[in-house]
C-alpha cells in the first residue's frame, strides 16, 4: 500500500516525471540502440578517421575509425552498470555496517565508527588510482567495488544514528524478548525501517558513481582500454574537441542527461518517501 | 571541553599516521620509480640505478618494511623525503601549497557567498520566476561534473580567444614569467578567471540549495515573524534574523570545505595547468613517485581531520544548543 503511495506522489511530481521518462529513453538508447545502428563497437571503418557525422556514420568516427554511435552506447551501457552495481554495494555496505554499529553499541560500534573514519581520512582518489590500472589481469567488478568502498561512508553514519533510535522502539524489543537472534532483528526490523533513506541514498549513489568513474576513467585510472565508458570517451574527445567537437559532444551530453534524470528522480524520491524532510 | 579536544586530537593524529602509512606501503608495494631509470638511453648500469634509488630511498629490492622504517624515521624529523629523480619532497610541498592557495582561495570564498546569497534570494521570492530559473540551472550544474566543465569553459575560451584574434582570457598555467610588475598582477588575474569559474559555479549550486531550504525552514518560524512585527525593516529581519540562523548547514559545509580545499581541485588543476597540490597528486601517480604519493595524502588526512574540526567548532559556535549540551 505504501510503496502505491509512494509511487503517486512520485509521478505528481513534474521534475521527477521528467527524470523517469528521460531515464528510461536513455536506457533503452543504450540497450536497444546498438542493435538499431550499422556497426559494431568492436568495427573499424578504415576508409574513415575522424569523419564527421553523416549518414552512415551517425555520430562520425574516431582516430582509428571506430563508429562513435556504437562506441558510445557501449560506454553508456558500461557506465549505467557500473553506477547501478556500485550503488547496490555501497548502499548496502553501509545499511549494514551502520545498522550493526547502531544496534549492538559497544565496542562493534567503536570499531566500526573507526574504520568509517578511516576511510574517510584516506584518500579515495589516490588509492583507486593506485590499484586499478594494476588490475590489468583482473575485470571492471574490481573497479566496481573499489568505488564502492569508498561511497558507503557518510551514509552509514547517518544509518547509524537513526538505528540508535530505532533500538527503543517498541516491536524490536519485543522481537528481542521473544529471543528472535540480533542479526535477524537487523535485517528484519531495523534495514526494513531505513528503506526509504536507504532507497533515496542508493538512487544518488547511483548518479554519484557514474560520474566517479567518468572522473578516474579521465585520467586513465579508471576503465581500461579496450573497454569503454563514457569516462574514457569523454577524456579522449576532450583532447581533440576543438576541432573535433563530435568525439566529446556525444559522450559528454549524454553523461550530463544520465547524470540530471537520476538526480531528478532521486529528488522526487526525495519528496516523495520523506515529506518532512527539506535537505 | 579541553579534555574532549585533546582525546580527539590524540585519535585525529592516530588516524593520520595510520592513512599514511597506509598509503606508504601501497605506493610502495605497487610503484616501480626503476623503471624511469632502466628506460633512458644510452642505458645506465644496473649497480648505478641500485645506488641512486637507495640514496632516495627507493629501491624496490630492500623491502618494503625497511624502506618504511627509514621513511616513517625522517617523517618524523619533518623530511618527507626524495621525488623520484633526487629533489626534496618538503621543498615541491611547501611551493604547491601555495599555488594551490593562490588558485582555490578566491575560488571557494566566492563559491561560498554567491551560493548563499543565490539561496538566501531564491527563498525570500519562493516560486517567482527567479526562484525557478536559480533552481533549474542549480540542478543542470550539478549533473555537470568538474572536468566536463572546466573542459568546456576551456573549449569556449579558445574558440572566443580565436574569433578575437588575441588572447582575451587565458586558458593554461598561472601567469606569464615575461611579464614583470603590475602587468604580471593583472596577468595572474586573468589566468584566474577560468578555474575560478570552474571550481566556484558547483558549489555555488550546491550552497544555494541547501540555503534555499534551510531559508524556507526559518522563514515560516515564529522569530522571524515577531521581528517584523516589532516593526523591524524587512530587510534588517531577514538578513539579521532569517539569514543568521539559516547559515549554519551551509557554514558547516563551508568550513569542511574550507579545510579540505587543499587537495579538491585536482581536475581544476590538471585542466588548466596550474601545479598545485592536486595536480601532484596525478603527477606523482603517473611518475612513481612513491615519497610524493605518501607526502600528499599525509597533507589531505590532516587537512580532513583538521576540517572536520573547524566544523565542528564552527557549529558550536554558531548553534547556541550544541554549545550547552
Amino acid at each position: 500500500m505504501r510503496s502505491k503511495v509512494v509511487l503517486r506522489r512520485l509521478f505528481r511530481n513534474k521534475q521527477a516525471r521528467y527524470g523517469t521518462v528521460a531515464l528510461i529513453l536513455l536506457i533503452l538508447l543504450a540497450y536497444i540502440g546498438p542493435y538499431i545502428g550499422p556497426y559494431d563497437w568492436t568495427d573499424k571503418d578504415f576508409l574513415a578517421f575522424m569523419s564527421a557525422p553523416d549518414g552512415d556514420h551517425w555520430w562520425g568516427t574516431g582516430a582509428i575509425g571506430q563508429d562513435m554511435y556504437a562506441v558510445t552506447l557501449r560506454g553508456m551501457q558500461k557506465s549505467i552498470i557500473i553506477g547501478l552495481l556500485v550503488a547496490l554495494i555501497a548502499t548496502g555496505l553501509a545499511a549494514v555496517v551502520g545498522a550493526f554499529a547502531g544496534y549492538f553499541g559497544g565496542w562493534v560500534d567503536k570499531v566500526l565508527m573507526w574504520g568509517v573514519d578511516l576511510l574517510l581520512v584516506l584518500p579515495s582518489f589516490l588509492i583507486i588510482a593506485i590499484i586499478s590500472p594494476r588490475l590489468k589481469g583482473g575485470t571492471w567488478l574490481w573497479f566496481v567495488v573499489l568505488l564502492a568502498a569508498f561511497t558507503w561512508m557518510i551514509t552509514s553514519r547517518v544509518v547509524r544514528s537513526m538505528t540508535l533510535s530505532l533500538r527503543e522502539r517498541e516491536y524490536v524489543l519485543a522481537a528481542v524478548y521473544m529471543g528472535i537472534p540480533r542479526w535477524k532483528i537487523i535485517f528484519r526490523h531495523v534495514v526494513p525501517n531505513l528503506s526509504s533513506l536507504l532507497i533515496i541514498d542508493a538512487t544518488l549513489n547511483v548518479s554519484g558513481a557514474i560520474i566517479g568513474e567518468a572522473a578516474l576513467s579521465f585520467f586513465g585510472f579508471g576503465i581500461q582500454p579496450p573497454d569503454v565508458s563514457l569516462g574514457t570517451l569523454i577524456a579522449e574527445g576532450s583532447r581533440n574537441a576543438t576541432g573535433y567537437p563530435w568525439l566529446f559532444a556525444f559522450p559528454a551530453g549524454l553523461l550530463v542527461l544520465l547524470v540530471l534524470s537520476i538526480n531528478l528522480i532521486g529528488d522526487g524520491l526525495r519528496d516523495a518517501l520523506d515529506p518532512g524532510s527539506n535537505s | 571541553m579541553g579534555k574532549y579536544l585533546l582525546r580527539r586530537l590524540a585519535i585525529n593524529a592516530i588516524l593520520v599516521v595510520i592513512a599514511a602509512s597506509l598509503a606508504y606501503v601501497l605506493a610502495a608495494s605497487t610503484m616501480n620509480p626503476r623503471a624511469a631509470y632502466q628506460a633512458r638511453q644510452p642505458p645506465i648500469a644496473e649497480s648505478v640505478i641500485d645506488a641512486t634509488l637507495d640514496a632516495y630511498n627507493l629501491n624496490d629490492k630492500t623491502p618494503v618494511i625497511v624502506r618504511y622504517g627509514t621513511w616513517a624515521k625522517s617523517v618524523i624529523t619533518g623530511d618527507f623525503g626524495k621525488t623520484w629523480n633526487g629533489g626534496s619532497v618538503n621543498d615541491e610541498m611547501g611551493r604547491r601549497i601555495f599555488v594551490s592557495l593562490r588558485l582555490l582561495l578566491i575560488g571557494t570564498l566566492a563559491g561560498f557567498v554567491i551560493g548563499v546569497a543565490f539561496g538566501a534570494f531564491s527563498a525570500v521570492r519562493q516560486y517567482k520566476l527567479s526562484d525557478r530559473l536559480i533552481g533549474v540551472s542549480s540542478f543542470v550544474i550539478m549533473a555537470l561534473p568538474v572536468f566536463l566543465l572546466a573542459t568546456l569553459l576551456a573549449m569556449a575560451t579558445y574558440n572566443l580567444n580565436d574569433a578575437l584574434g588575441f588572447t582575451l582570457i587565458e586558458y593554461t598555467g598561472e601567469y606569464n614569467p615575461k611579464l614583470a610588475g603590475w602587468d604580471q598582477f593583472v596577468n595572474r588575474l586573468n589566468h584566474l578567471i577560468l578555474p575560478t569559474i570552474s571550481l566556484s559555479l558547483g558549489s555555488i549550486a550546491f550552497y544555494s540549495r541547501i540555503q534555499r531550504n534551510m531559508m524556507l525552514d526559518v522563514l515560516g518560524q515564529d522569530f522571524v515573524r515577531t521581528a517584523m512585527a516589532k516593526g523591524l525593516r524587512r530587510r534588517t529581519a531577514l538578513t539579521k534574523h532569517a539569514l543568521r540562523t539559516a547559515l549554519i548547514p551551509s557554514a558547516t559545509y563551508f568550513a569542511f570545505a574550507f579545510g579540505t580545499m587543499f587537495t579538491g581541485a585536482i581536475f581544476t588543476e590538471k585542466i588548466f595547468a596550474w601545479h598545485g597540490m592536486g595536480a601532484w597528486l596525478v603527477d606523482a601517480i603517473n611518475a612513481n613517485d612513491v615519497n610524493s604519493v605518501a607526502a600528499v595524502t599525509f597533507f589531505t588526512a590532516v587537512c580532513v581531520l583538521f576540517a572536520a574540526f573547524l566544523s565542528d567548532l564552527l557549529v558550536a559556535a554558531l548553534d547556541p544548543r550544541v554549545r550547552v549540551s
